[in-house]
């Protein structure tokens, strides 16, 4: 799908064993397969289904996704780290595409 | 006053038994508690298009959403992994009308829990 | 006659109005609501002000003799006709108008030569609602606020000026727009100042503000379509625990939600102080106490200011002293300063504004659950100009009154209809689609859970009359919808011409509202609004 961009918004460093939020945003329409085209035809079904977040390749979340969730899938959620390192965001899509972002973060 | 809101409140009512047997699939049948689950919604959706929630079970290993006013109810099902620093997900949803919002958690010692929040999505229209 | 109006207004000095005395070591002044009325108005307090659910029959759900039974108030008295409806037309003639901010202004100086660090909060509504706020973009308000010495202050309609206006004016402000549960709506994150802590008679004094609630829902979010609001009852928790931490000793919940969810918040968050509310335009002579809370109604539209006096001593609020000071417009001396503000912003517009535009015969008032004679009037200009069957005007709370026998002037077409999305449209509606929107708007008003109702009245409806059981859950509320002009029942599968304005849909079409009223009052000569039977109520 064109035009989907991932964000994510974490502190640029975290105490050791001490939980703080992680927030990410993708563009995405969301087609929730329900809906008709202005000839009445279905609109074919295409959503993030899947999403995940590791951290130095441990699992943070693994989250599926239904035509529920709203256009724009925003996921909040709580991370906590022992050590420097980077966290990978991945978002699965019907179509098959896969998109991914990485930050790294700093021990404080 | 619009009539544009109107839309929200068309769809089918869910069946109950879909509700009900996904949480049987998801639970195996077992015995669900009620307490140590909390959902945190607007009483009054901004929009039943984008209503965001927020899900958290201290100690949960996976927790399943569901909306049981939708002509389709689920909604996401999140597991938390070692990484994770709190068994919490916010995130926002789709609600055709009025409805109640649940969220069933697998505990850590494989037990279960579940609650609702009600949640009200309105044509809206006049204030003081 | 003269005579009775000048005895009557002997009996009042501007003294008398001002008496308190100075008690403990905080002051607050609190106003709410004044929906740009600069100048003196004449408001009708409502007749219906239904509570259902836990708050059936208790203060601010009392109106008229129980009212004045309630607080001890003779009939006929300046007390009553400021705060009940009884006998109106003829206590408007013996008192006169009340507001005005140049009497605002006095009150306020006189309270600050006894308290100088008196704090005087704004509760919202205040940016809104006249013909000058339409034309200045509010400036007028800002300004006049700005003189008054404003410390403070939370939201409403406000942000129907579109938010850029709103950004432009807060960051003129020299003090803060607070707002603890309005966030970003992109990352959820706080938009505005939650609260501000001020040193007061050697107490730290925590605001928290809460602007309305239901902003994107009651009014077109697409106006401010980056903000999220909502009651975010832990959101409050949350700041009350902070501001204790940080050694606050009196808690203030600066607070548009309106009367009956900060009834209930107050009994579910401990440790605020004070609730001084707003939304609903309810004025009350005493404080409801919720525990250990002080709730606090002010009124609407200027009429009235809040004095509270508080002894606070280490961190623990021990005695309060409470006046809700009536403005009587003809009684408190106008201050100059204040004044020159307003007849500075109004000098521009006094010629359009002053028209004479028609007469009515009949008092026009809009508060009131379910009809008042200026939504009266609004809908059957609606239905006259606009070719309609039938005519639909919000329940709105804000809007003076006038009485009979006097001129409608263009200036008080606009103080009942003034806003930025006044498009009168005119569309088709099945019989169905009239029920589900009516039921609806029921239930934003009388769902039992104060946190489910948005503090609106309900809307009126011209050219229908229906039977609504205010007991019954949503769906089940109205019967008997009646189209008045053939008598005949409501088809639910027919379909109707509906007119009515101030939609919260973007891109509604349709001539701005005071336009209809204006050519219908032109043509009319003198307006007489019959008795309204329309809507026969149950379950009260
Ligand atoms: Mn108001
Ligand atoms: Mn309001």
């Amino acid at each position: 799908m064109a035009d989907v961009k991932p964000r994510v918004k974490i502190p640029s460093s975290a105490k050791a064993g001490e939980a703080f939020t992680v927030k990410t945003l993708i563009s995405h329409s969301m087609e929730s397969g329900l809906r008709k085209d202005g000839d009445g035809n279905p609109i074919p079904r295409q959503i993030i289904n899947r999403f995940t977040c590791e951290f130095n390749g441990t699992s943070v979340v693994d989250m599926a996704l239904e035509p529920a969730i709203s256009a724009n899938p925003y996921i909040e959620f709580d991370a906590q780290i022992d050590a420097a390192g980077e966290f990978t965001f991945t978002w699965y899509d019907d179509d098959g595409s896969v998109y991914t972002t990485s930050n790294g973060i700093e021990l404080a | 006053i619009g009539a544009g809101g109107i839309a929200l409140l068309a769809g089918t009512p869910a069946m109950a038994s879909a509700v009900e047997e996904a949480i049987a699939a998801f639970t195996g049948g077992a015995e669900i508690g009620e307490s140590g689950i909390e959902i945190n919604a607007p009483e009054i959706a901004e929009n039943g298009n984008v209503v965001p929630i927020e899900v958290s079970a201290p100690g949960a290993e996976e927790i399943m959403v569901m909306a049981t006013g939708n002509p389709s109810p689920p909604v996401c099902r999140v597991s938390f992994g070692p990484a994770a620093g709190s068994s919490r997900l916010s995130t926002r949803i789709r609600l055709a009308k009025t409805q109640d919002v649940l969220a069933v958690a697998r505990m850590s010692d494989g037990s279960f829990v579940q609650t609702t929040r009600a949640v009200k999505v309105t044509i809206g229209g006049c204030g003081g | 006659g003269a005579w009775a109006q000048i005895a009557a207004r002997q009996q009042l000095t501007q003294d008398q109005l001002l008496d308190f005395d100075t008690f403990g070591n905080v002051t607050l002044i609190h106003v709410t609501d004044i929906h740009g009325q600069l100048k003196p108005v004449w408001f009708r307090e409502p007749e219906i002000n239904l509570g259902v659910g836990e708050v059936k029959g208790l203060p601010p759900h009392v109106t008229g003799q129980d009212f004045l039974k309630l607080y001890n108030i003779e009939p006929g008295t300046p007390e009553a006709y400021a705060l009940t409806y009884n006998d109106f037309d003829a206590l408007a003639r013996t008192y006169g108008k009340m507001g005005g901010l140049d009497r605002v202004a006095t009150v306020v100086k006189s309270i600050r030569a006894a308290r100088p660090d008196a704090l005087l909060l704004d509760g919202g509504d205040t940016w809104h609602g006249s013909y000058t706020v339409l034309k200045t973009g509010a400036q007028d308000m800002v300004d006049a606020m700005n003189q008054l010495g404003v410390e403070a202050m939370t939201s409403h309609w406000e942000f129907t000026l579109g938010i850029d206006r709103v950004t432009e004016i807060v960051d003129s402000l020299p003090f803060p727009f607070l707002g603890a549960n309005i966030f970003d709506a992109e990352w959820d994150e706080p938009a505005y100042e939650p609260y501000k802590m001020f040193e007061r008679g050697g107490v730290q004094v925590a605001v928290i503000g809460q602007a309305f609630p239901y902003m994107p829902i009651a009014n077109p979010g697409w106006m401010f379509p980056d903000l999220s609001f909502g009651i975010r009852e832990d959101r409050i928790a949350e700041m009350v625990a902070e501001v204790r931490a940080k050694g606050a000793g009196l808690v203030v919940l600066l607070s548009h939600n309106g009367f009956d969810v900060d009834r209930k918040l107050a009994g579910r968050v401990p440790g605020i102080d004070v609730i001084l509310t707003g939304h609903t335009h309810d004025a009350l002579p005493e404080p409801v106490m919720v525990g250990q809370t002080l709730v606090i109604a002010s009124g609407s539209n200027g009429k009235f200011v809040t004095r509270l006096d508080l002894d606070v001593r280490e961190g623990q609020l021990m005695g309060f002293r409470h006046k809700l000071i009536p403005i009587f417009a003809d009684v408190i001396e106008p201050d100059a300063e204040m004044a020159a503000v307003i007849d500075g912003h109004r000098a521009p517009y006094e010629a359009e504004m002053s028209e004479v535009i028609g007469q009515t015969g009949s008092v026009l008032y809009r508060r009131g659950n379910f009809n008042g004679t200026w939504d009266d009037l609004i809908c059957n200009a609606l239905i006259e100009e606009r070719e309609a069957d039938i005519a639909l005007s919000p329940g709105f709370r804000w809007g003076p009154s006038l009485i009979a026998d006097t001129p409608i002037t263009r200036e008080d077409i606009f103080a009942a209809t003034s806003m930025s999305y006044p498009e009168a449209y005119r569309s088709e509606m099945t019989g169905e689609q009239l029920k589900i929107i009516l039921e609806d708007v029921a239930d934003n008003l009388f769902n039992p859970d104060p946190y489910y109702q948005q503090g609106g009245d309900m809307v009126r409806v011209g050219g229908m009359g229906y039977r609504i059981d205010v007991s019954r859950p949503q769906g089940e509320r109205l019967s008997n919808m009646t189209l008045l002009k053939t008598g005949e029942a409501i088809d639910p599968g027919k379909t109707y011409v509906v007119a009515g304005w101030a939609s919260v849909n973007e891109g509604t079409e349709g001539p701005p509202i005071w336009d209809v009223v204006e050519n219908w009052v032109r043509r009319q000569g003198t307006v007489t609004i019959d008795p309204n039977n329309s809507v026969e109520v149950t379950g009260a």
